[in-house]
């Protein structure tokens, strides 16, 4: 919950969190190494100084440290969290949705468990999505197109088996495809930051919501465009937010055109926890406006009707989540890790 | 950034001449974004470049573009009698620094990696980016110095070029767009219209606001590359060594010491 200077509560849902293990001792080559330290670049470069963590709490948190980070210290009532294999690089893999599954099965008023797949897997793929739905009922995955996969260095989501595969998470209700489109850790073929596939599967798959991470930056223009002509593709916030630190300017252009094109109801407040912290990321936002010639030459504002949609409530629409009931019930389980 | 005066001349030359090459995806010069690690010069004109990128990850297709760009640069020089390229901590290194070595060509190194092959489009892609944005800068510089959009629309070619800035940045905008505009042919002439399109349409008052929102939307998303590869690259290689707790005189010699203000 945030409260604001005046102390309004504002429901706070967070959009993509991590529960990772990029520990040497979980590393299993040097692209693990330099995995968890490109992670900790990004970190490091847009932190406020304040807010910067040792390289080792980085590399591995605790559930505890997760716990209090997010919801004692931040103001999240919830976080998504997702899940990121990344086998051929950890031992144990970075974040699974079983690792995932831990914190979940702690907090459950607290987490939303989104699960992954690899169409390039085929039938296993398939098989799997049976396995996200039964055995931890998800009801949304991160996919992340560039990632390698023995010869592929990449994937479309308009690819025949990707198509089987959404079908499939269609028709057992895995509705929110969050896709990571930003900027890249592993390269793809051309164009590692191409939308156009987004285009094409939210016209043919009516049913399921594409929430673009990180906006599609930096193809911001494509995504805003076809972000317009589909009304189930929504913009993630996450790696934009911080800008509000490091570029509070630069964050008013993105922002100003985000609302120009998508408007209001289709952004999703975003942490990318342990990359960043909520707890900075929602005082900034919630204290910022967008300089006035910005938002003149657009038109647009940033009220604070609007930062409370795109902090909370946008995303409760998404995953049926009545707020007041939510509020409610956590009520009732106050935040506390003595609780254990 | 190093007093460029103070180094011997072929050292000097081989600095000045790799002002010239652009990082592709973010428009700006190499030596502006600390990417050129080390230069080298034997007395026998031989040049070796070592470079590094802000991440391990950055794409292959812009690593060989930059090599290519820094090979062609320095073996410009007359005295030069050849040039090595070494691209550091990066996950094509090895097949590229083996390429480039051996004397093959960047096309055959990238035959060994086929989905890098078509270097041209990504090329020609990130010039007309190029070319957006130094026009935007050049056209916002205008408006700061009080002109109106139908000034800049009715300006020439032969008006640009006599009209420099006082302001370094803005000067500097100006002879990066006015050397983009000759290398792609377009406003050749000194009465030719001075903002054509990247199709050779001229700039008019009534497209301006559209043709400003298609330039802006292009610097919104260079800049958030931008943004990003400075900060990893200043954070990158300063983790530190430290010693009973304390960084040595080795790390503050290698700036390994996080030079806390000037991050991200």
């Amino acid at each position: 919950m945030f409260k604001t200077p005046e102390g309004r509560e504002i429901f706070v849902i967070d959009g993509h969190t991590h529960f990772w293990d990029g520990s040497p001792e979980n590393q299993k080559n040097i692209h693990g190494k330099q995995f968890i330290d490109c992670f900790y670049g990004y970190h490091t470069a847009l932190s406020p100084e304040d807010q910067r963590w040792e390289k080792s709490k980085f590399e591995k948190y605790s559930i505890d440290d997760l716990y209090h980070d997010l919801f004692i210290d931040g103001p999240d009532d919830m976080a998504i969290v997702q899940s990121t294999y990344l086998k051929d690089f950890y031992k144990e893999g970075f974040n699974t949705i079983e690792r995932n599954a831990t914190i979940a099965e702690r907090f459950p008023d607290r987490f939303i468990l989104n699960g992954s797949f690899d169409p390039r897997d085929g039938q296993k793929a398939l098989e799997y999505i049976h396995y996200l739905k039964e055995t931890h009922n998800a009801r949304g995955v991160k996919l992340y197109t560039a990632e390698w996969n023995g010869d592929s260095k990449g994937w479309k989501l308009t690819d025949p088996a990707a198509y089987e595969c959404l079908a499939l998470c269609d028709k057992l209700g895995i509705r929110n495809i969050h896709v990571h489109k930003g900027p890249t850790i592993i390269p793809l073929n051309k164009d590692a930051f191409d939308v156009h596939d987004v285009d094409h599967v939210a016209t043919d798959f009516q049913g399921l919501r594409f929430i673009v991470e990180h906006c599609g930056l930096p193809r911001l223009d494509d995504f805003c465009w076809i972000a317009v002509q589909e009304t189930n593709v929504y913009g993630g916030l996450a790696v934009v937010l911080p800008f509000i630190h490091a570029r509070p300017r630069y964050f008013g252009e993105v922002m100003a055109e985000l609302l120009f094109w998508l408007g209001p109801d289709k952004l999703l407040f975003a942490s990318d926890y342990a990359i960043w912290t909520p707890k900075w990321l929602v005082e900034k936002f919630w204290a910022y406006q967008i300089p006035e010639d910005i938002a003149a030459e657009r038109g647009v504002q940033l009220t604070d009707e609007i930062k409370e949609k795109i902090l909370g409530l946008n995303a409760a629409a998404l995953y049926d989540i009545d707020v007041e009931t939510q509020k409610a019930r956590l009520a009732q389980a106050p935040v506390s890790i003595a609780a254990e | 950034m190093q007093d460029r005066e103070a180094l011997p001349p072929r050292l000097r030359d081989v600095w000045d001449r790799l002002d010239h090459v652009n990082d592709p995806e973010l428009d700006e010069p190499l030596t502006d974004l600390g990417f050129v690690e080390a230069v080298s010069v034997g007395e026998a004109g031989d040049v070796l470049v070592c470079f590094r990128l802000p991440t391990y990850w950055c794409s292959p297709n812009f690593a060989f573009l930059m090599a290519e760009g820094i090979r062609r640069e320095v073996a410009a020089l007359p005295w030069v009698a050849r040039v090595s390229v070494r691209l550091e901590d990066h996950m094509c290194a090895e097949e590229m620094n083996e390429a480039v070595s051996a004397g093959r060509s960047f096309a055959d190194a990238l035959a060994l990696r086929p989905e890098f092959a078509s270097l041209d489009e990504v090329r020609e892609k990130f010039d007309r980016k190029a070319f957006q944005r130094r026009q935007e800068a050049v056209l916002l510089a205008l408006r700061r110095r009080g002109l109106a959009p139908r000034d800049v629309a009715a300006m020439t070619r032969g008006a640009l070029d006599a009209s420099g800035f006082a302001e370094p940045e803005a000067e500097r905008q100006r002879l990066r767009y006015l050397a983009i505009l000759d290398a792609r042919g377009l406003a050749p002439r000194p009465d030719d219209p001075a903002f054509p399109d990247l199709d050779g349409a001229p700039l008019t008052e009534a497209g301006y606001a559209a043709r400003m929102g298609g330039l802006r939307a292009v610097r919104i998303n260079m800049e958030f590359g931008g943004a990003l590869c400075r900060g990893l690259k200043a954070n990158r290689y300063k983790e530190v060594v430290q010693v009973d707790g304390e960084p040595t005189l080795v790390d503050f010699l290698l700036e390994r010491v996080p030079a806390r203000s000037s991050a991200g």
